[in-house]
């Protein structure tokens, strides 16, 4: 198993020679005309993706009028706080904030961390059982998340954990899908590290912790990325998974605004601003770990 | 001494993965077990489902498959417009996906990083921030109809519009009543001529959200692909003479297949899980044109307490994720996919396989 993965890395890396030096090619006058298309096309297309986010930025700024009537304007004809003050004063954005991110923190750690343990039990502890387990979460990961909705529900009820924290962070604090990518990295390293370790005497918990795991640094940042990102946008479980007002996580919280349960009449400065705002953390790691999400040619695996 | 660490080394394995099994046993095996029961059962919501109600062996599920009546309608309805989804965004996501890739990984392109950011931006934001957003763009009088406005478009109030685009096209063409030969009740409940109403006008607001949000995550998997095809290849093909659409459908296309493989299964898979958004946007209005099988379940069973119903639903709706992956499967196999080509698509499935849930999801 091991050797065919390898073996699979270094097929999936011979054809890659170093990049030519960038050639001064001359163009002919159809290929020029072909390059000029696509850049137009690329730039409009570049631009329907990003002028929606420098709307909803501009319009978070707009009073309602203005919102309404100049939808597509970047610059507010009048300067308006008047969402964000009401964001931070009759909403309560501070609180489903302070909820968002003590369960992202929660269930980021967790993830990280039981995955990571699990993932190596998987791919370097050889147990009685083993390969059943590992058939389990291969089949657990097949399962529609929607059509956990109403089971995650009755078992939250059943435990006493319906409207709690505990109830909104446990179901997600381990995710088959992480077990799974923290696997498929460790089986990629070699072994010979770790029996070094081992015969100068370190415990499988120590090898473990502090030879293996810093070894998996770019898998363990992979799954940082997911995680957070996973539980910051987590909607559907928070739905499922509580009803009082003060467990309300930016996602709900926002939701309610959207669907407009905070009074009627349109409002969408507020909603945009709630927007702006709960994307700025995911945004923020997107752009800290922007060339390891993009630079696609190793993938969490390698790194 | 060997079979000292042996032995530790089990016990330790198994010490490293009891929490996963605890957490995944607690709240995912077992939990669709007593759903499983309850879809069996007449469990009105009090008290605990064991023990608090009597199993109605397969009465949720004729109720929602087989007899006539309200809970029969909105099951086919929701189909119908699930199915629309579907059919239109899977298809388009990924061509557009693969559009951008090829686009994004031309050597000769100024500015790939740029590109390649903008597009794969929508796909980190949360469904919540992303639908918030479009509802704001899709209004009456929202910027999407200033822009149709400079084209003397009059744009339709997209949220507030329950007519289906396939019946909107033949109202076009004079036909606004349906022959008679389709006004006859069809599947689950609701006429044949409503099956063929087409997605709403409406639901098609949620088509452009989803394949805006998806299509830079599946972007990213069939650039890992492309980055897989050695630039020899693509020079061979050019010295060749091979033109850029000659090139595209005989060397890129067969290359990228495993990717396509992954982008149309994950695709398939998170369509049909379409909920957050109907959340948001008002639960199914217009007309239930937006009701789709994951929120009817949830509302079924949260909302009109009809939890062996809602939960019915959910193990239909489960079953048809599960049975068109097969089919797919089935369908789109390739017999020329060496070892190395099934590890590599296994490979391009793992690194994204949470990245395009998310994606997916919204």
């Amino acid at each position: 198993m091991t050797t065919l993965t390898e073996a699979a890395h270094i097929a999936a890396e011979t054809p890659k020679p170093a990049r030519p030096p960038r050639r001064r090619i001359t163009l002919s006058a159809r290929a020029r005309a072909s390059l000029l298309i696509g850049y137009i096309l690329l730039i409009a297309l570049a631009l329907i993706y990003i002028y929606p986010f420098l709307i909803s930025i501009a319009g978070s700024f707009k009073t309602d009028a203005d919102a309404t009537q100049n939808p597509l304007s970047l610059i507010p004809q009048t300067w308006s706080n008047a969402a964000y003050e009401r964001l931070f004063t009759t909403v309560p954005l501070l609180q489903w904030t302070a909820n968002s991110a003590f369960i992202t923190v929660i269930v980021t750690c967790g993830r990280v961390f039981f995955d990571s343990l699990a993932g190596y039990a998987l791919s370097r502890l050889r147990f009685r059982g083993r390969g059943i387990v590992f058939a389990g979460v291969i089949a657990v990961m097949a399962v529609p998340n929607v059509v956990l909705l109403i089971p995650r529900f009755l078992i939250l009820k059943e435990l006493g954990l319906y409207n709690s924290f505990g109830g909104m962070i446990l179901p997600l604090i381990i995710d088959a899908g992480g077990i799974f990518i923290m696997k498929q990295f460790f089986e990629s390293i070699p072994v010979s590290v770790e029996e070094a370790a081992r015969i100068d005497g370190a415990g499988v918990f120590r090898t473990f912790w502090t030879v293996v795991l810093p070894m998996a640094r770019p898998a363990l940042i992979t799954l940082f990325i997911l995680s957070f990102q996973g539980s910051w946008n987590e909607f559907s479980h928070f739905v499922i998974s509580r009803q009082s007002a003060d467990l309300n996580t930016l996602t709900t919280g926002v939701a309610s605004l959207t669907s407009g349960e905070l009074g009627n009449g349109n409002q969408y400065p507020l909603q945009l601003a709630a927007a702006v705002l709960m994307s700025i953390p995911v945004a923020v790691i997107f752009f800290i770990f922007q060339k390891r999400i993009m630079n696609t040619t190793d993938g969490g695996e390698k790194g | 001494m060997a079979k000292g660490i042996r032995g530790s080394e089990g016990r330790y394995g198994w010490a490293f993965i009891t929490p996963a099994i605890v957490i995944i046993g607690l709240f995912l095996v077992i939990p669709i077990f007593l759903a499983l029961y309850v879809s069996f059962s007449n469990w009105n919501g009090l008290g605990s489902p064991i023990g608090n109600s009597s199993l109605v062996g397969g009465e949720n599920y004729s109720r929602v498959l087989i007899e006539p009546g309200l809970a029969q309608r909105d099951f086919g309805t929701s189909i119908r417009n699930n199915f629309y989804y579907v059919l239109l965004v899977v298809p388009l996501q990924t061509a557009l996906a693969l559009f951008l890739a090829v686009q994004v990984n031309r050597r000769i392109l100024r500015g790939r990083g740029f590109f390649r950011t903008a597009f794969y931006f929508p796909s980190v934001t949360s469904s919540v921030a992303i639908t918030t957003i479009f509802i704001f763009l899709f209004t009456a009088s929202g910027a999407v109809n200033s822009i149709l406005g400079w084209f003397g478009v009059n744009g339709p109030n997209w949220f507030a519009d329950p007519s289906g685009i396939i019946h909107n096209a033949l109202a076009g063409i004079g036909i606004t009543s349906p022959p008679a030969a389709l006004d006859v009740p069809g599947l689950l409940g609701i006429t044949w001529w409503e099956w063929l109403s087409g997605p709403s006008v409406a639901m098609c607001v949620l088509i452009i959200l989803a394949i805006f949000t998806t299509s830079g995550t599946f972007m990213l998997i069939f650039l890992a692909a492309l980055q897989n095809i050695s630039g020899e290849i693509d020079e061979a093909a050019m010295v060749d003479g091979a033109g850029a659409v000659r090139k595209f459908f005989s060397v890129t296309l067969p290359m990228v297949k495993p990717a396509l493989f992954t982008v149309l299964t994950l695709g398939l898979i998170g369509t049909w899980q379409v909920f957050d958004q109907i959340y948001l946007t008002g639960k199914g209005a217009p007309g239930k044109t937006l009701l789709t099988p994951a929120f009817l379940a949830y509302d079924t069973s949260f909302k009109g307490l009809n939890w062996g119903e809602g939960a019915a639903i959910s193990f239909i709706l489960f079953l048809i994720i599960v049975g068109l992956t097969l089919l797919q499967r089935f369908v789109l196999r390739d017999r020329d996919l060496g070892k190395a080509g099934v590890r590599r698509a296994r490979k391009a499935d793992i690194r994204f396989h949470e990245l395009a849930k998310e994606g997916a999801n919204k």
